[in-house]
């Protein structure tokens, strides 16, 4: 008995090597999303490209929409734009918001680059962007039917990122939303 | 020109000299207070500076919102100073952000569930520690008695031990 007690420092540095070699696996960069299962926050801001129009949640229409966060200045936006637009092109409505940019550096990005977004959200200062807890750009999130969050994905989306973390759940949710 | 003119001055008339200094000294410490937040009731001031150090800084790991200066900070310590101004309490405040960044944001992590252990575990060893220095100790004061009551005990051994020690002392004299 005596000598097994002698194995416990042992035993609890043996725990403690085992729980630090899987953290380090862990990416510090992945953070926690507080607004996943949560409804999509509440805004009224401008349509990027008409001023006159005032859009709300309520223009997601109840339908299963990925919101991409983009902006002009974001580097990794041109990487993911021919992406969102051959999705787009399959028939996934995506709801731009267009976060802290110039109207017209924008609208001019779009028509360049080509316009995958139902519509653009006008964000320039950041309020909508500060509400859902973006941090950078791209970042898109999946909402669904009911205009509930199911996904963030913080950085760019490509092919591989859609296979891997978004279409399954985009299919299954359209499905819901399609059932009777 | 006014470069010109004050290096001028100085150059004629060492008094004015030191004026100017003092002068130039004071102007730059103006430009910095304007550089800073400003609020309608001074007693926000303090209660911002602590925020800004607690918070953490979402984009950059190992830095709170008062010392980065990404563009999300800038937001965010515009974002505090906003609902300072509208009232909110400091635990207001850090739910508001937290509900929107996740607890990361907080450097103070809150207890529960997944933070408990965080929080106890200092104490928890502390507690071991005493109590295994204090069982230590006790064990070496029970050696220690162990081996008084020995000596004091032993009467015969004393005197064998005398009786060889003088020996030993007469057979070295």
């Amino acid at each position: 008995m005596n000598r097994l007690t002698l194995f416990i420092p042992f035993a609890l540095c043996l725990a403690l090597g085992t729980f630090l070699f899987f953290s380090l696996d862990k990416d510090p960069l992945d953070l926690p999303s507080a607004l996943v299962g949560e409804p999509f926050p509440e805004f009224v801001l401008e349509d990027l490209s008409d001023p006159q129009r005032q859009l709300s949640s309520d223009d997601f229409d109840g339908q299963v929409v990925l919101v991409n966060v983009w902006a002009t200045w974001c580097f990794a936006c041109r990487i993911e734009h021919p992406w969102l637009n051959s999705l787009a092109a399959e028939g996934v409505k995506i709801i731009g918001l267009n976060y802290k940019d110039y109207r017209e550096l924008a609208q001019a990005w779009l028509q360049e680059r080509g316009d995958p977004y139902q519509f653009s959200i006008f964000d320039p200062r950041g309020t909508l962007g500060i509400d859902l807890g973006v941090y950078g750009a791209p970042e898109t999130y999946l909402v669904d039917a009911e205009g509930i969050i199911r996904h963030r994905r913080v950085g760019v989306v490509d092919e591989r990122v859609w296979n891997e973390e978004f279409r399954d759940l985009y299919k299954q949710l359209m499905d819901a939303a399609n059932a009777p | 020109m006014r470069h010109k003119l004050i290096a001028l001055a100085m150059l004629v008339s060492p008094s004015l000299k030191r004026a100017i200094l003092l002068l130039l000294l004071l102007s730059s410490a103006v430009m910095a207070v304007e550089d800073v937040v400003s609020f309608s009731d001074e007693s926000l001031r303090p209660r911002y500076q602590q925020l800004l150090e607690e918070l953490r800084c979402p984009k950059c790991q190992n830095q709170n919102l008062a010392d980065s200066n990404s563009a999300i900070s800038q937001d965010l310590r515009a974002e505090v100073q906003r609902l300072l101004e509208r009232d909110l309490s400091d635990d207001e405040i850090k739910e508001y952000l937290k509900n929107r960044y996740s607890e990361f944001i907080l450097y103070r992590p809150q207890v529960n569930r997944a933070t408990w252990f965080l929080w106890a575990a200092p104490i928890a060893l502390l507690v071991l520690g005493g109590l295994i220095l204090l069982g230590l100790s006790r064990r070496q004061k029970h050696r220690h008695s162990e081996k008084a009551g020995t000596t004091m005990r032993s009467d015969d051994q004393q005197q064998r031990l005398e009786a060889l020690l003088g020996s030993q002392k007469r057979g070295s004299e």
